[in-house]
C-alpha cells in the first residue's frame, strides 16, 4: 500500500484556482520530489497534505486513513528551522513527544537516542542560537522524525542554507536517509537538488498548477557526491528543464 | 600615559553628572543663593534621612506590602484577561477598547471614591494599585501572546498539539520578555500608586509620612522620602533584570557560530 496518496486535488483562492486535479503518491521508503517553480502552488499542496488546509475537491490518504483537512497527522519541516528558541536543543526534538502526552524523561531518553545518528551529538544542552544553520536544519529534521517514522514532508529545507552547507547536508542527508528510510515527500525548486536526493519527480508546472510530468531518477543509491558530474545527471536535468517549459 | 577605555568613561558618566548636580546644589544652598525653608541642602537631606531612619523604615514596610499585594493581583488578573482574550477573538475585540478607556481614568480623582467606598485600610490602596497596574501587564502579555510566530503554530498544529500547549510551549514564553519590560512599568506604578492612594487617608506608609511632614514644612525629610521612593523603585528594577536573566536565559547567549 503506498504510504501517501494525493487523489485529484484542486484548489482555489477568492476564484483564482491554484492547484488543479494534482495527484501524486509515495511508496514506502521512497524519496519523491516535487519539483516546481515559485507560484505554482507548492506551498498550497503542502499546506493541504499537512491537513492545515481543505482542498476544494480530492482526497489525501496516509497509509490508507483518509486525512483530508485534518491537522496532526503529517509533521513537515520548512526553510525556516523553526525551533523554539527558548527551549534547548533536546527540548525542541523532544516536541513531537511531549505534545503527544509522553511524559518528559521519557520524552528526553527517547530523543537523546537518536541524537548521534543525526550529527548533533553534544548540542542537546544548547541553543538554537548557539547552533549553525546546518546544524538547526538536522535538528529540525530529527523534529519531524520523532513526529512519525512514516512520512516526512519537507519544503525547500535546505535553500536557506549557504551552497557548501548545501552541499554537505545533501551528502549527511543521503547518508542517513539510507539509514533509516523514512518515506519523504521533498518540495523544492532546486532542480539540481530533486535529481540527487530523489527517487522520483513530480513536476508541477502552470497557473494553476498541474503535474506535467513524472520521472523516475534510476542512478542506484546510495549516491556519490560524483553523480551531478555525470552526463546522465545532464541529460535529466535537460528533460527537467524541458518539462518546465523554461527558457533554454 | 594610558588612556581609559571608552566602555569605562561610558560607565562613569551618569555617576559624575550626579555627582556634578549634587556639588551645585550644595554650593547654592551654603552661598545662601536658595534660602534654606525652600530648598534643603543635600547634607540636610542626608541628615534628615538618618535622623528618621527607623521612622522611614517602618512606613515602607506598609507601603512596599501595599505595592506587593497590589502588583501580585494584577499580573494575576493581568494574565486570566489576557489568556481569554487572546484565545477568544471575540472576546478579545469586545474587550480591548474598555480596557483602553480604563487606562484614561485619572487615579487621583478615583482614589478619594475608593477610601469612600472602602474606608481607611489596605483595601482601597490595594484596589488604586490593582488598577493603575492591571492595565500595562494585561497590554503587555497580550501583545506578548499575540508576538508569537504564526509559522511555529501552524507547525505545532500539524503535529497535533491542542491550544493549552500551543500557549505553554509557544505563546507564553514568546510572552515573557514583553512581559518583564510591562513589570517594570507596573512595579514603578504599584509603589508610586501605594504613595498617592496614602496621601488621600491612612495611618501608616511613606505617603502618610509625605503629608506629616509636608505640613510641618520639613523639606529635609519630604526631599529624604522622596529619594527613598526613587531608591525603591530602582532597586525594584534592577531585581525584576535579574528575574528576567534568571528566567529567560536563551534571551543572553552569545551567539556562536558553529562550523557544521
Amino acid at each position: 500500500m503506498s504510504k501517501l496518496v494525493v487523489e485529484h486535488v484542486s484548489k482555489s483562492f477568492d476564484g483564482v484556482p491554484i492547484l488543479e486535479d494534482v495527484s501524486l503518491r509515495l511508496e514506502e521508503g521512497e524519496l519523491v520530489c516535487l519539483l516546481g517553480v515559485s507560484g505554482a502552488g507548492k506551498t498550497t499542496l503542502f499546506n493541504i497534505i499537512s491537513g492545515l488546509m481543505e482542498p476544494e475537491e480530492g482526497k489525501v490518504y496516509l497509509s490508507g486513513e483518509e486525512i483530508t483537512g485534518k491537522a496532526g497527522k503529517i509533521s513537515y519541516m520548512l526553510q525556516k528551522d523553526l525551533l523554539l528558541p527558548y527551549q534547548t536543543v533536546l527540548g525542541n526534538v523532544a516536541l513531537p513527544l511531549l505534545i503527544r502526552g509522553v511524559k518528559k524523561e521519557e520524552a528526553y531518553a527517547e530523543a537523546a537516542r537518536h541524537f548521534g545518528e543525526f550529527g548533533l551529538a553534544g548540542t542537546e544542552h544548547r541553543y538554537p542560537s548557539q547552533l549553525s544553520g546546518g546544524m538547526r536544519q538536522r535538528a529540525a529534521l530529527l523534529r519531524t522524525y520523532l513526529f512519525s517514522q512514516n512520512v516526512a514532508l519537507l519544503d525547500e529545507p535546505f535553500s536557506a542554507l549557504d551552497t557548501i552547507t548545501k552541499g554537505a547536508i545533501h551528502t549527511w542527508y543521503l547518508e542517513v536517509m539510507e539509514r533509516i528510510r523514512l518515506s519523504t515527500l521533498f518540495i523544492t525548486h532546486d532542480i539540481d537538488e530533486a535529481i540527487l536526493l530523489s527517487d522520483r519527480i513530480y513536476i508541477l508546472s502552470g497557473k494553476p498548477g498541474r503535474i506535467v510530468a513524472e520521472l523516475a531518477i534510476r542512478e542506484p543509491k546510495p549516491r556519490s557526491a560524483q553523480f551531478p558530474l555525470t552526463g546522465e545527471f545532464l541529460q535529466y536535468k535537460r528533460e527537467i528543464i524541458r518539462l518546465l517549459e523554461l527558457p533554454h | 600615559m594610558t588612556k581609559k577605555s571608552p566602555s569605562t568613561i561610558n560607565k562613569a558618566a551618569p555617576g559624575v553628572l550626579i555627582a556634578l548636580l549634587l556639588a551645585v546644589w550644595q554650593g547654592l544652598s551654603s552661598l545662601g543663593v536658595v534660602p534654606k525653608y525652600m530648598l534643603p541642602s543635600p547634607a540636610d537631606v542626608v541628615k534628615a534621612f538618618f535622623a528618621d531612619f527607623p521612622l522611614l523604615v517602618s512606613h515602607s514596610k506598609t507601603t512596599l506590602a501595599e505595592a506587593a499585594l497590589g502588583l501580585s493581583c494584577a499580573i494575576f488578573l493581568a494574565f486570566v484577561v489576557a489568556f481569554f482574550m487572546d484565545r477568544y477573538s471575540l472576546l478579545r475585540r469586545a474587550v480591548y477598547p474598555l480596557l483602553v478607556v480604563s487606562q484614561t481614568v485619572p487615579t487621583v480623582a478615583i482614589a478619594p471614591l475608593l477610601i469612600l467606598w472602602l474606608g481607611y485600610g489596605i483595601a482601597p490602596k490595594v484596589v488604586l494599585i490593582v488598577i493603575t497596574c492591571f492595565f500595562p501587564m494585561a497590554i503587555g502579555l497580550l501583545e506578548g501572546f499575540s508576538s508569537a510566530d504564526p509559522d511555529t503554530i501552524n507547525l505545532m498544529r500539524a503535529m497535533g498539539s491542542t491550544q493549552n500547549q500551543i500557549f505553554r510551549y509557544v505563546k507564553f514564553p514568546s510572552a515573557l520578555r514583553q512581559f518583564f519590560a510591562s513589570l517594570k512599568i507596573a512595579a514603578s506604578y504599584s509603589v508610586v500608586g501605594a504613595v498617592i492612594s496614602e496621601w488621600l487617608g491612612g495611618m501608616e506608609g511613606l505617603g502618610v509620612y509625605m503629608t506629616r511632614v509636608k505640613k510641618s514644612y520639613s523639606f529635609d525629610k519630604m526631599f529624604a522620602v522622596i529619594f527613598l521612593i526613587s531608591a525603591i523603585s530602582l532597586l525594584l528594577m534592577k531585581a525584576i533584570d535579574l528575574l528576567q536573566k534568571k528566567a529567560t536565559p536563551w534571551d543572553n547567549l552569545r551567539q556562536q557560530e558553529q562550523e557544521l
